[in-house]
Parts: C-alpha cells; sequence; structure tokens
C-alpha cells in the first residue's frame, strides 16, 4: 500500500489522538472531512488501521498498583511459550501480555488495589503460572509518557 | 472514587472491544436509552475512567517494523534531575512510551524504528546521548496483547 502526504498527516494526528471528532481530525490534518473520509475508509480496508478501543484509567477504578512483570520461561519445554500465555490469559489482574525477543521471553502487566492483594495475586496466580525459569518485577512510579504516535 | 454498577461495567467491555461504539449503538446493545448511555458515558470519561481512545495500527506497513522496549539506569541519580532526562526523553519522537519504575531500571521505554539499523542509529545518537543515562537493556517487541483486565 503507498502511502502520500495527506495519509501521513492524518494518521500522525489519528494516532496520537484516536478519540478527536472527525471535524478536528481533519482540521489538524489539513484536509476536508470528504477527504478524511475516504483515506481513512481506504487505510481500514487495507488493514493499515484496525479496530479502536477505550483506554482504562484502571487508577481512577482503585487500582492503585501496577507491576511489570518479566519472565524468562523454561524453553526445553517447546510448549512453554504457548501454555505460560494460555495460563496469564486465565488471570483477571492480567492487563497485558507481550513476548519478546531478548533476555526477557515474556512481560506480563499486573494491576492490584494495593500491595496486600498484589501479593495475594503474586503468590497464588502468578507464581503458579507454568514453565517460569525467573521473574523480576518493576513497580510502576509514574507513567511520564503513554502514546502510539508514530514519527511519520 | 467512582463507583460502577453492572450496566457501567458492560459499558467498559464492550467500548474495550469496540471504542467506535456511538452512544446509539451502546445503548441498543445494553437495553438504554441513547441520552441515558451518552450520560453514563459522559460519567465514565469525567471521572478519567475512560482515559481516551487507542487505535490497532499496523506499524510495519506504515514501514516503523521494530518496536523495542529498554530498560534503562541512570548512572548518576543524585547529580542530574530526573527532570532533565525525562524531558530529554520526551522530546525524542521516536520514543512512544516513558514510565518511571521501582526495580531493576529506572526506566521503561518503548521505541520505534523503520528496522533494526534505524533501531541501531536511534539508540546510539538520541538514547545513549541522554542526561544521566547508564545501564540500557533492549528487548525486541514480537507479540503484545490487551486485555480486558478486572471488569471481563
Amino acid at each position: 500500500m503507498q502511502f502520500d502526504d495527506a495519509d501521513r498527516r492524518i494518521l500522525r494526528h489519528y494516532l496520537a489522538d484516536p478519540g478527536l471528532a472527525r471535524a478536528e481530525l481533519a482540521e489538524r490534518a489539513g484536509v476536508t472531512q470528504a477527504t478524511l473520509w475516504r483515506r481513512l475508509e481506504r487505510l481500514t480496508e487495507g488493514g493499515v488501521v484496525g479496530r479502536m478501543q477505550a483506554v482504562i484509567d484502571w487508577r481512577k477504578l482503585g487500582y492503585a498498583v501496577e507491576v511489570s512483570l518479566r519472565f524468562t520461561l523454561d524453553k526445553t519445554n517447546p510448549r512453554a511459550f504457548d501454555e505460560f500465555i494460555a495460563a496469564a490469559r486465565e488471570v483477571p489482574e492480567v492487563v497485558g501480555i507481550e513476548t519478546f525477543l531478548g533476555r526477557v521471553d515474556v512481560r506480563l502487566n499486573v494491576i492490584a488495589r494495593d500491595m496486600a492483594q498484589y501479593q495475594e495475586v503474586y503468590r497464588r496466580r502468578i507464581l503458579a503460572l507454568p514453565h517460569i525459569a525467573e521473574v523480576e518485577a518493576l513497580m510502576l512510579i509514574a507513567t511520564i509518557k503513554d502514546g502510539e504516535g508514530l514519527p511519520l | 472514587m467512582i463507583d460502577l454498577d453492572d450496566l457501567d461495567r458492560a459499558i467498559l467491555r464492550a467500548l474495550s472491544l469496540d471504542g467506535s461504539l456511538s452512544a446509539g449503538e451502546l445503548g441498543r446493545r445494553l437495553g438504554l436509552s441513547q441520552p441515558g448511555a451518552w450520560r453514563r458515558v459522559r460519567r465514565l470519561e469525567e471521572a478519567g475512567v475512560l482515559a481516551g481512545r487507542r487505535v490497532d495500527v499496523d506499524r510495519a506497513a506504515l514501514g516503523f517494523g521494530v518496536t523495542v522496549f529498554l530498560g534503562v539506569k541512570l548512572a548518576t541519580k543524585g547529580r542530574v534531575s530526573l527532570e532533565d532526562f525525562e524531558r530529554a526523553v520526551m522530546a525524542i519522537p521516536e520514543v512512544q512510551v516513558v514510565q518511571h519504575v521501582l526495580g531493576l531500571f529506572d526506566y521503561r521505554l518503548r521505541v520505534v524504528a523503520r528496522d533494526i539499523a534505524d533501531f541501531e542509529r536511534v539508540l546510539r545518537r538520541r538514547i545513549m546521548t541522554l542526561p544521566g543515562v547508564g545501564q540500557v537493556e533492549a528487548n525486541v517487541l514480537l507479540t503484545e496483547e490487551r486485555r480486558m483486565g478486572p471488569i471481563g
């Protein structure tokens, strides 16, 4: 799929703030609303732009603790990734699952109401996940920037 | 903190799956009037629980084939303020996410690049030259999935 400057302008503003009203997005990207509509439809049909999801701020719902758990898995078992991820999906406090190439194999984003509940989830659900070789925790203090904009 | 009832939770679930739903469509699915659904969405937005929208995008199709998570340790925490580091890192267009964390590293960064060679350029010219930067660990993102979390 080919992109011209208008596509890139639209995507730059759209990805920076996908909740923007269409009229406002068209103005920022410097195109008419009809053009915006056509271009977004083409990008969606081409599979470049996918589904839109709401972002939930868990802290506002009382989940004060957020921890990034980094796992190394026992890779002598060829099913280690699949089984670990399938089991992690069953834990409601897991809000994100990422896999990597590097020293870390899988990262889970885990939320909890407080440290007591976190400890409970960690001991009962997380450490019970299969094929864990090593686990490290990074506790979130503050999110300084969180976006998915691209330098187009 | 905001109290949620079952309808609020149903709205959050529906919008987590499809953030483009209109109030009318949400209302039809949940048996609410259009203004009733709108009022509830508005309340969740005002409470900060609904913190915006995100959109899935095929980064590779747009020329960003590589996403890397960096763990960054500051070498000189006493001398160089965290603010200096944060200000400088925020200005790098390839950096999508900046999180201040507690643990093995001081910061987690999510960085997009065109390819591995481009990533090396960003790492050498932009990241390694940040004020106070010390040890850096890189893990290349292979897959990511967002889970519904405790409202699921």
